[in-house]
């Protein structure tokens, strides 16, 4: 009983994540351009299709991924094995970013322009392989930036003079990476933090800066999800030097 | 029929992309930490909904956001809503395509201000700053960043620009307001960039910058579709600290007053 009542908060909060993208362009349709959009059947159907399935989605991860993985976190930053916890935050950044739904969905597209615009060879096989290569990229450098971010907080390293590091690295990367990267690039760092990983890495770094002495979990708690959306762009500019 | 084999061929996609996490969880819990996992029952039943969730997702972006963004970039852009006169010899500018821009911003304040993690970093904010920084200031003034973000994205598309100019600008910003805002915030305003851009939001920003850059003349969708999202995880930076950096200003001010009358 209590797990339906779950299911229908879950599924009241994921139309409102949608609520206020149907009225802005609903208002849009109806006093600015004044037509319907195109399949609009298709459409109401597509929109259903989006508030079950995130509502199942969000249910899910509260059920099963972030129980487990929020007490792996806290259990393995009071162990206190550093060379367990560093493979830990590369993994879970590495396995978050991978089902991260948002940049599945990009990686798509990416790959749908790439394909149109000549870039790779048109066709399901190369597609897929180009969105594959570019997720598993971005899922690496999450990991990393996890990795990067965890050692930051047992060291106590100020925060910003790596982000500042990391911009200075994008803009030299810039110069050289082909002019087709760079957009899809800089989209992946704000593409890859979102329904999964941002929970999961809070509570890694919440739970870190908590157990660590002298530190303030609301100070150095923050900045993981800083880095894991720079590092993406980083990485992915390298990855279209390479494939390009 | 063809909507249940896209669904089916999703579902073991969303498989694949699912095994890593948990393979993950279960190798460090039991082969690390070396405890049974509590309640394993209801944790394979989240991961299964977590599937049957994600695969129904997927293929509703395909069947609605991605053609909302597109069909939208697609009439805002068409010569007959926004020149329905246009002559012979005129040309259209980009400040023809205003409602493009007001599309953008309103969509960028509208799902920003209604993000549920926005809400629950803000209430944080509140915290560490003890009361400083006010949880609806905050939200709306990560809200004006994405928005601002997003429309200026859009004008980028619209008059072919470089993306990488807009960005060093924003970077530069960044790291001279670093300096200079109070230091609770910083992590906390980088960290707002990446958070705000939710689920709903990415797929339909990135429709309609990629419709935009195919519907506008002489632009390219591979170099100019992308790039949307990079604004609107950029600016929130600059909009947080320019925030905190204000209500730290009036703070010092009202201090010195108090001083002053006070003596």
């Amino acid at each position: 009983m209590a797990a339906i009542v779950k299911l229908l908060q879950s599924l009241l909060s994921s139309f409102k994540d949608l609520v206020p993208i149907i009225l802005v362009v609903s208002f849009f349709e109806i006093f600015v351009l004044q037509q319907a959009p195109t399949d609009l059947i298709s459409i109401m159907i597509g929109l259903v299709f989006i508030i079950f399935g995130l509502s199942f989605f969000v249910f899910g991860l509260e059920m099963g991924l972030f129980p487990i993985g929020g007490s792996l976190a806290q259990a393995l930053a009071c162990k206190g094995s550093v060379f367990w916890l560093v493979l830990f935050s590369f993994s879970l950044g590495f396995g978050t970013t991978l089902a991260e739904p948002a940049l599945t969905a990009v990686a798509h597209q990416a790959a749908q322009v790439a394909a149109e615009g000549g870039m790779i060879k048109a066709g399901e096989a190369s597609m897929d392989n180009y969105a594959m290569g570019l997720r598993i990229t971005v899922a690496i450098a999450v990991g990393l930036a996890i990795l990067l971010g965890v050692v930051r907080i047992l060291q106590g390293w100020p925060i910003h003079y790596l982000i500042i590091g990391g911009y200075v690295m994008v803009m030299i990367l810039t110069c050289f990476a082909p002019e087709s990267i760079i957009g899809i690039a800089y989209d992946s760092g704000g593409v890859t933090t979102s329904t999964i990983t941002v929970p999961l890495v809070t509570a890694l770094g919440i739970g870190l800066s908590s157990v660590i002495k002298g530190r303030n979990p609301m100070l150095d708690g923050f900045g993981l999800i800083a880095f894991a959306s720079l590092t993406p762009m980083i990485f992915v500019l390298i990855y279209g030097m390479l494939v390009f | 029929m063809e909507m249940l084999t896209q669904l089916i061929d999703t579902f073991l996609l969303t498989v694949r992309d699912v095994i890593p996490i948990a393979v993950i969880l279960f190798g460090f819990q039991l082969g690390v930490l070396r405890q049974p996992i509590v309640n394993w029952r209801k944790v394979v039943l989240g991961f299964f909904y977590v599937i049957i969730g994600l695969s129904l997702f997927l293929v509703g972006l395909e069947l609605a956001l991605f053609p909302i963004g597109e069909s939208m970039a697609e009439q805002l852009t068409s010569v007959e809503f926004i020149h329905p006169n246009l002559g012979p010899n005129e040309v259209i500018v980009w400040q023809d395509y205003l409602w493009v821009y007001v599309f953008a911003a309103a969509i960028g304040f509208s799902t920003t201000i209604a993000e549920p993690s926005l809400i629950a970093v803000a209430i944080k904010a509140n915290e560490v700053s003890a009361g400083a920084i006010g949880v609806q200031g905050l939200r709306i003034s990560v809200a004006i960043g994405v928005s601002f973000g997003i429309a200026l994205g859009c004008f980028r598309i619209v008059v072919g620009d470089p993306i990488h100019y807009y960005i060093m600008v924003g970077y530069v910003i960044v790291v001279i307001q670093t300096f200079y805002a109070p230091k609770v915030i910083i992590a906390l305003a980088y960290d707002s960039g990446g958070v705000t851009t939710s689920t709903v939001t990415v797929p339909l920003v990135a429709a309609l910058g990629l419709g935009l850059a195919t519907n506008v003349e002489g632009r390219d969708p591979l170099i100019d579709g992308f790039g949307l999202i990079a604004f609107a995880s950029l600016f929130p930076i600059i909009s947080v600290m320019a925030y905190a950096q204000i209500v730290d200003f009036f703070n010092k001010r009202q201090a010195v007053r108090d001083k002053y009358n006070g003596s």
